[in-house]
């Protein structure tokens, strides 16, 4: 096993993830498999080869400074889970 | 005569024109149909009878007042990662399952100002990371082949609605092969354009290097007919490429006398079922016949792109799938006791278990001390693989071959070990590494399952790949049959 319990419970508080208790060995399981398997890369030989930007040979593409959306605040709220006054609501942060 | 749901879409639009039926009257045959045969396919997550009903009703009116789009009645479904204003748009995550999308995605205002009628929303694999819709969280999908079976993914839900004859086409999208995978295994076709050809904009990201919108058809007309008014510049989407767009329907009659044709030897190593290797064989015959001189191709670095694939996809889908916090959209978890709480019993309860493993793959390959030996080196692999396509589209128009390694798998059967779920996209991950346009074709059948030819062709060359399908559609019939149950 290239993982143990506490990297994936390291792993997941990263990526602010909640792992149930039930979930924790079955993950460790698969991730592991997973970073055995992607392992495998090292023996590609890539001295010297630039890593791949994009899939396409492009250029980002600039654009002048200028407003052209307005945020229709009160529509996108509808999705929120809790809101006031116009506001998102979250726990409190500051003491 | 032949019953509405059996034509194509280039016959449906032909018949709208003619007034041999009316939007209305077809609409209303479609949707009867979903409505029979989706509680065994499980295709939707959301049907939209009465939207489709008053899209239908417009078209007719638009129809006769003489201003017809060019897709004006004929009836399609979306993929649920496509936004749809007003409509619930859930990417088959528990995360989105309430969400109402505030705006349209560019493919689906496209399709809608072409006249198009939208008949729901189809079932995925989570977020779209599944080779088999059975990531899920409104369940899986059945192939219409073999209801025990998978229909393959993500975009399993479109594959099986249009190999149903539930619809003439779906959109769907792909980051591996969720197009193309699918669309074989249910005897479909399916066109992945080349990376920046279709806007992203308003498609749920899940690996925004590889994520492409396409379509799922019977035909190859009609993936043509579609994609003409999918493609284009969209100045919403940053990678969304300016160029013109062909007439990818105009080109589909050309013979393709001379075309040259790349083979990977690699693609008939161990790993291809014999009997799909013996159908694909068969089909480049078929190619042969009509002209095309077979020439061999080698792709060195084919065995990497699973690997390298499996780096760049989930350390992509960490970064975008950090916007489900539960704060501005999406589930939110009962009763905080802090932020950190918020945030990661959110998203821990709103993904699934192969998100949630994606997402980590990512972390880990992003971090600290991991980042050189993971992502970067991914990243070189990736450059070697776009290579060996480009030195190989030096000596040949296309490259032919399996779509994947065997026809459809049982439900249930390769969810134990995901590396065994991740190998089946094989053969298709190349092309999105590159950013090449892919198609689907079916090319036979092993023990009554559909197979499919895989074709990929340098950037920009969907009108290359459309034409060879269609001319291969010409002289096989595998594209015209329907599951039993479905016919």
């Amino acid at each position: 096993m290239s993982l143990d319990n506490d990297q994936v419970q390291h792993i997941a508080m990263l990526a602010r993830l909640r792992l149930a208790d039930d979930e924790l060995a079955e993950t460790v399981t698969k991730l592991s498999r997973i970073v055995d398997f992607v392992d495998q890369l090292s023996a590609a030989p890539t001295d010297d080869v630039l890593p791949m930007a994009h899939p396409v040979d492009a250029n980002q593409r600039l654009r002048a400074d200028a407003v052209t959306e307005v945020i229709d605040r009160e529509r996108f709220q509808e999705n929120a889970p809790l809101v006031e006054a116009g506001y998102y609501l979250v726990p409190k942060v500051i003491e | 005569m032949t019953a509405l749901h059996q034509l194509s879409l280039a016959a449906l639009r032909r018949g709208l024109e003619a007034g041999d039926f009316s939007a209305v009257e077809l609409t209303e045959a479609l949707l009867a149909r979903i409505d029979a045969a989706d509680e065994t396919l499980n295709a939707f997550i959301t049907v939209l009878p009465g939207e489709a009903l008053e899209q239908a009703a417009a078209a007719d009116a638009a129809r006769a007042a003489g201003d017809a789009g060019p897709l004006c009645g004929v009836p399609l479904v979306h993929k649920d990662i496509f936004c749809m204003r007003g409509v619930r748009t859930t990417c088959a995550s528990r995360m989105l399952e309430n969400f109402v999308s505030p705006y349209d995605a560019t493919v689906v205002e496209r399709l809608k100002a072409a006249g198009a009628v939208v008949l729901g929303k189809t079932n995925m694999d989570e977020f779209a990371m599944g080779s088999s819709n059975e990531t899920s969280y409104f369940g899986p999908v059945a192939n219409p082949w073999d209801p025990e079976r998978s229909p393959g993914g993500s975009s399993g839900g479109s594959a099986a609605a249009v190999a149903a004859r539930l619809v003439p086409a779906a959109t769907g999208t792909d980051t591996g092969g969720s197009i193309r995978q699918p669309a074989a295994l249910t005897g479909t076709v399916g066109i992945k354009p080349t990376y920046g050809r279709v806007s992203r904009y308003g498609m749920i990201a899940f690996a925004s290097s590889l994520d492409q919108a396409g379509v799922i058809t019977r035909t190859a007309e009609d993936a043509a007919l579609l994609l003409g008014v999918m493609s284009g510049f969209d100045e919403r989407d940053s990678t969304s490429v300016d160029r013109p767009v062909p007439d990818y329907a105009a080109g589909l009659a050309q013979d393709i006398d001379g075309l040259r044709v790349g083979i990977v030897r690699q693609h008939f190593d161990a790993g291809l079922d014999d009997a799909c290797g013996a159908a694909v064989r068969e089909a480049l015959a078929a190619l042969e016949a009509r002209g095309a001189v077979l020439t061999e191709v080698d792709l060195p670095n084919l065995d990497y792109c699973v690997p390298t694939y499996y780096v760049v996809a989930p350390a992509e889908c960490s970064s975008n799938l950090s916007r489900f916090d539960g704060v501005r959209f999406g589930h939110r978890a009962e009763a905080p006791e802090n932020l950190i709480d918020l945030y990661c019993r959110s998203r821990g309860e709103g993904f699934g278990a192969e998100v949630k493993r994606r997402i980590m793959t990512g972390t880990y390959v992003l971090s600290a001390g991991y980042y050189d030996a993971y992502y970067l080196k991914a990243q070189k692999v990736r450059q070697l693989i776009s290579r060996d396509f480009s030195a190989a589209f030096e000596s040949v128009d296309v490259i032919a071959g399996p779509t994947t390694p065997t026809p459809a798998f049982r439900l249930g059967d390769k969810t134990d070990d995901p590396i065994t779920m991740y190998l089946n996209d094989i053969y298709t991950i190349g092309a999105n590494l590159a950013g090449l346009p892919a198609l689907s074709t079916p090319c036979g059948l092993v023990d009554g399952l559909p197979v499919g030819l895989h074709l990929v062709g340098p950037h920009f060359a969907e009108e290359r790949l459309l034409q060879v399908a269609h001319q291969y559609q010409q002289d096989t019939h595998w594209h015209t049959l329907a599951p039993e149950a479905f016919a």
